[in-house]
């Protein structure tokens, strides 16, 4: 009797509680925590999903370091290169159209922010025939016959095969559809800093607007700031198909615009090489923390 | 009263943030954002332009932009074509309704319910739990691709309706949002309403999620969009053709076809990109003011 009353005292305390988030916490469990778990547990393994996986110590991280020509001479200076530009580049360019938005009146404003917004509303990968028309290799290419027309160049070019090109047209690619969730947060929080602040500041000799925005405006959404970084980063690495997408091989031509993610799916997918692509694909979520946690620290709230 | 002087004796009341009408220092905003934004929508014309063209104005040299003689050609070839394998396409686009219905249905009741006891309930466990979720924010999941395809395996959903729905369900961003906005909703209503003895059934149906609707449509955006745009999980974790995505068989059609079969395929695939664009865009049109209250909770401490 006494424990049946302190299992109702508990339900009726916490139970409820523990009883509205297990669907959310049984799926995250399942598709989140789990295959984490299993990559990093898998990584110290040798697994072709044929026989069983043998433990191998830290082998796969050794051969990744110091024997994988690849990944040391393209995949990784690649994926620095793409994330360096398209993360904080895309997230300056979010910001800074948040902010000349946030200058306009509401209309005007909501009419800007669609458009800016509408190319992240779909992937990638769903705009591959755009990409693949404009960027199309013989005359009848977009760029190709605008350039010809001008005369800038005297034959076509292959730019979607061309190691010259592949990584700059990726950036590109990703840099249009930089305004996305985070914009969106940034966007809504610039108007709600407190106008008697820059006016405050005047008084105090803030004197234009580009130090308005570095001693009040972003200072005073430091919360936005960090969840529109946040997004920036997942967004920047999640991409990592684009290559693949827009030259329409994995490996890409000669690897110009190989990115960790392909790499990943080159061993995982391709080769069965399952061991050593959870092995990469730890290092890439030990990236993707390392960037939020730099992140962090610039836009971390004092209190 | 001292600032409200100041603005009105200033001039500034058009200027700067969040201005309520015209004023001429935003003229060099405007010659910034037009031309911009232009560029911005390139692609997206291109695509409107190119599903409405007809053959020859695809295969036209030198190209063209706009399309002069509009037609419905494309739609119409692409809804009577089916794919290698014998499926029509309108199969595909009803799988991709089903399942995005599905999913956009069973997120909010997921992530709603577990929002509302990290921000309403008291338990032990809660701080840990919404900590754990702000983390997994920066989770990346084509980084354990593998890994999935092992669990999803073992659980035997590989060619099940079910294998579009369960992995996109826990999605860390979306309870994050409704849970901050949900911290907004006055706790007195709550208490009230406990004090009358309801349930938490009745407090979470009845109060907090009428309450609550601008981020409930913000979920379902993104949930939207996660699940509309897919074309992974078909081609991952699906082998029989009558079960995939409308998004899928878009990816089929841009990279299987090379050479002519290019030209030819190419008024299709924009016919297709647009089918699959536009519903992306109406929902935000209508959505967008609930989108952008919640998002002014979005901040990450």
């Amino acid at each position: 009797m006494q424990s049946r009353s302190a299992w109702q005292r508990w339900w009726s305390r916490e139970g409820s509680a523990y009883a509205f988030v297990s669907g959310y916490a049984l799926l995250f469990i399942v598709f989140i925590v789990v295959p984490v778990a299993a990559a990093t547990a898998l990584s110290f393994t040798f697994f072709d999903s044929i026989q069983p996986p043998r433990f191998i110590g830290l082998r796969n991280y050794i051969a990744l370091a110091t024997q994988d020509d690849i990944f040391m001479r393209y995949v990784l200076p690649n994926t620095i290169k793409f994330s360096v530009i398209v993360g904080p580049g895309g997230y300056a360019l979010a910001f800074t159209l948040a902010w000349v938005l946030a200058q306009l009146p509401k209309v005007p404003r909501t009419i800007f922010a669609l458009i800016l917004y509408s190319p992240s509303m779909t992937t990638g990968v769903a705009m591959a025939v755009v990409w693949r028309t404009l960027f199309s290799g013989d005359q009848t290419g977009y760029l190709n016959s605008f350039l010809l027309s001008l005369g800038l160049i005297e034959a076509p070019i292959q730019w979607l095969q061309s190691p010259d090109y592949l990584m700059t047209i990726m950036i590109v690619v990703m840099l249009w559809s930089s305004m996305g969730i985070g914009f969106l947060a940034m966007l809504a929080g610039i108007p709600e800093v407190n106008k008697e602040l820059y006016e405050a500041a005047s008084l105090d000799g803030v004197s234009n607007r580009l130090q308005e925005i570095f001693y009040i405006t972003i200072p005073s959404m430091k919360p936005q700031m960090l969840f529109g970084a946040v997004m920036a980063i997942v967004a920047t690495f999640q991409a990592g198909a684009i290559g693949v997408t827009l030259s329409g091989s994995n490996p890409t031509p000669q690897y110009a615009g190989q990115l960790i993610v392909n790499h990943i799916e080159d061993y995982g997918l391709l080769r069965y090489e399952m061991g050593y692509a959870a092995a990469v694909s730890v290092v890439l979520l030990l990236m993707v923390l390392f960037f939020a946690r730099v992140a962090n620290r610039l836009f971390a709230s004092k209190d | 009263m001292a600032p409200k002087l100041f603005r009105r004796y200033t001039g500034v009341y058009n200027r700067g943030v969040n201005p309520e009408g015209f004023h001429v220092s935003q003229l060099k905003f405007y010659v910034l954002l037009l031309p911009l934004s232009a560029f911005m929508m390139l692609p997206i014309l291109f695509i409107v332009s190119s599903a409405f063209k007809p053959p020859d104005e695809l295969f036209a040299y030198p190209p063209r932009f706009w399309v002069v003689n509009p037609t419905l050609k494309n739609f119409t070839d692409l809804f009577s074509r089916m794919s290698t394998s014998g499926v029509p396409v309108a199969r595909y686009l009803f799988n991709s309704l089903l399942i995005t219905l599905v999913t956009v249905l069973a997120s909010i009741a997921v992530s709603s319910t577990a929002a509302y006891a990290l921000s309403k309930k008291r338990f032990k466990l809660k701080q840990t739990l919404f900590a754990i979720n702000t983390v997994a924010l920066m989770f990346v999941p084509i980084a354990v691709t593998i890994p999935r395809f092992l669990v999803i395996q073992r659980l035997g959903l590989l060619d099940t309706f079910w294998v579009h729905v369960l992995p996109v369900l826990a999605m860390p961003v979306g309870l994050f949002l409704l849970k901050q906005f949900m911290d907004t909703v006055p706790n007195e209503v709550i208490e009230a309403a406990q004090v009358d003895g309801a349930s938490d059934l009745w407090i979470y149906w009845r109060i907090v999620l009428p309450m609550i609707r601008p981020a409930i449509a913000t979920l379902a955006i993104l949930t939207f969009q996660a699940t509309w745009n897919n074309a992974e999980i078909s081609s991952l974790y699906v082998n029989d053709e009558s079960l995939k995505t409308f998004a899928f068989y878009l990816s089929t059609l841009t990279t299987t076809a090379t050479g002519a079969n290019a030209v030819a395929g190419q008024g299709i695939a924009a016919a297709a990109t647009l089918i699959m664009f536009v519903p992306n865009l109406v929902i935000f049109i209508i959505l967008q003011s609930q989108v952008m209250s919640t998002m002014s909770h979005s901040g990450l401490k």
